[in-house]
């Protein structure tokens, strides 16, 4: 209840500056660009398609990509929206009336979280209208687009939960939304250099947050990958809470 | 009557820094503590601690007999907080800032207006409303953090430096609302301003170097500023021992060449008697004058008396 009371406040103090709106409207500018180019694409080799037996759809190629490419834009755009969410309640000084109100510190950190990944939600609904107006002109697999929604609200989710982390560890924005840019695309290309040995490529690739959320992009939805977006975004809340509560017993 | 606040050995290390040492004190309903202390004698420290939003290093504080560590949502449900820079948010409007904080202090959702608009009255802030708290003057915006303190009817108020920024009809406003707000709860309020203390404190406290160096009410305190000696000079002084015969004296210095000090007991008006005793023995008056102490010399000579001691 009182995490919900924070998330509105945050998302309130969110649109009624111009960062709110500027993200959205920059970031709808270049999915529509994505969007209309890969259509155009689609139109280009539809022919060729149209002679190969179980060819892949529209659904493969152009609402798979979109997606795909929707997160790594994200992945660039989540750090400067994460930014702010504590280390700037602690540089006004505000941090100090959530902490004399009657709220648990998992309390504060759960309101910071849920008003970053409801305005997360928000960019991923005005995407995924694109690919839903396909639906005037054809029909999508709608497991395959399912399992690809799934897979972006749980990207989603963790970006929200590593950006919270780092605002909560970081002295100012600015370095939190370095920190929570580095590590992302850490995560995201480190099972790039997979092949130089087989059994540390095993690990890397499970570290891979991109790996991970490709197999959801193709529609296969594996408790593994799931599993490990629950615990991505499971710790790095509860290391959160831990950061937030040693402010009070700071040495 | 009920004890609302109880500091039991309370200390605070930054590192190998003791910022408060070994501070205890309680606070019955109806009283208006005010916590005095020169620059970072840990004023602030104490004051956080008492809050919650910074964990005491030993010791224990209770509100309203919940223990801050133990039960610290009921126990911060009974605290309201004012603390040294206020937290405010500059982009919300002075309504919706008042009402987020009710709803933290878990205000009930039909009683969420009633309790802002009363905050607001008392505060008088109902005019400034809808306006942008980072559009408001430094004297609203200290209003602003007053009335948030206060909204959810909190049995303990803590106001860190509270009138700081305020013009002095303000000062004279929050000093009243401080006096009306201790017939409810209890108040602590941190201050370098004495007069303050003086006006609108039942009690008071000097912190220096961490730890508690007097206690005491402001009867108390008064008494202690009224002071009890007489500084006197006389053309023809009789002997010492004369002098000390006089009813209700209990020691007399010799501070010079026809001057004396006269201790008497406190509750014995001297001056007038002495007048007359003096005139009546010729001992040829010159110079009476009753010594006070300020509230300034009691706080200086308490301070600077530690530092001998250390």
């Amino acid at each position: 209840m009182n995490s919900f009371t924070i998330a509105a406040r945050e998302l309130r103090s969110l649109f009624l500056s111009p960062l709110a709106w500027t993200l959205l409207g920059v970031t709808q500018l270049l999915f529509a660009y994505l969007f209309l180019s890969q259509v155009d694409y689609y139109l280009t080799i539809q022919a060729k398609l149209a002679g190969i037996t179980a060819a892949p759809g529209i659904t493969d190629l152009i609402v798979a990509p979109i997606l795909g490419n929707a997160a790594t834009i994200l992945l660039l755009i989540t750090p400067l929206l994460t930014m702010r969410l504590i280390s700037d309640e602690r540089r006004n000084k505000t941090i100090s009336l959530l902490f004399s109100a009657p709220i648990s510190m998992t309390e504060i950190i759960l309101g910071k979280f849920l008003a970053t990944f409801a305005f997360l939600m928000v960019v991923l609904l005005l995407v995924s209208l694109m690919p839903l107006s396909l639906l005037s002109i054809g029909s999508l697999d709608s497991g395959k687009f399912l399992a690809g929604l799934l897979g972006m609200v749980l990207l989603l989710a963790s970006f929200s939960a590593l950006g919270v982390y780092m605002s909560a560890i970081a002295p100012q924005p600015t370095i939190a939304a370095v920190g929570s840019f580095g590590v992302l695309l850490l995560l995201w290309i480190i099972d790039w250099s997979s092949n130089v040995s087989d059994s540390a490529s095993d690990v890397l690739s499970y570290l891979s947050i991109l790996h991970h959320f490709e197999n959801l992009l193709q529609g296969l939805v594996n408790s593994t990958d799931v599993i490990y977006f629950i615990l991505f975004i499971g710790s790095f809340l509860i290391l959160s809470i831990k950061r937030l509560d040693n402010d009070r017993l700071q040495k | 009557m009920t004890t609302l606040i109880e500091v039991n050995k309370l200390s605070r290390q930054f590192g190998e820094h003791c910022v408060v040492d070994d501070v205890s004190f309680f606070l019955k309903k109806g009283e208006v503590l005010g916590f005095l202390g020169p620059n970072g004698a840990g004023k602030s420290t104490t004051m956080k601690m008492i809050c919650g939003t910074l964990a005491p290093t030993l010791g224990s504080v209770k509100i309203n007999g919940y223990d801050m560590l133990e039960q610290p949502k009921l126990a911060k449900a009974e605290l309201g907080c004012l603390p040294e820079i206020p937290p405010l948010y500059p982009e919300l409007t002075v309504d919706e800032f008042l009402h987020y904080c009710a709803k933290l202090h878990g205000v009930s959702k039909p009683s969420l207006k009633q309790a802002v608009d009363h905050g607001k009255e008392k505060c008088a802030l109902t005019e400034v409303g809808d306006r942008l708290i980072g559009n408001l003057s430094k004297g609203f915006q200290q209003r602003v953090g007053i009335a948030q303190a206060i909204l959810h009817n909190p049995s303990v108020v803590v106001l860190d430096e509270p009138t700081v920024g305020l013009d002095p009809m303000q000062i004279m406003e929050i000093r009243q609302l401080i006096r009306d707000l201790g017939k409810e709860h209890s108040v602590i309020l941190s201050t370098h301003i004495l007069s303050e203390v003086q006006q609108s404190c039942s009690r008071v406290q000097i912190i220096h170097q961490g730890k508690l160096v007097l206690s005491e009410g402001i009867d108390d305190l008064t008494a202690r500023m009224t002071s009890s000696t007489l500084k006197v000079q006389l053309r023809q002084p009789p002997e010492l021992a004369d002098l000390q015969a006089i009813n209700a004296v209990t020691e007399v210095d010799l501070l010079g060449d026809q001057h004396f000090r006269l201790h008497h007991l406190p509750e014995h008006k001297l001056a007038e008697e002495f007048a007359e005793l003096a005139v009546k023995n010729h001992w040829g008056l010159l110079h009476l004058n009753e010594e006070k102490h300020s509230m300034e010399e009691i706080f200086i000579s308490l301070t600077k008396d530690t530092e001998i001691n250390e």
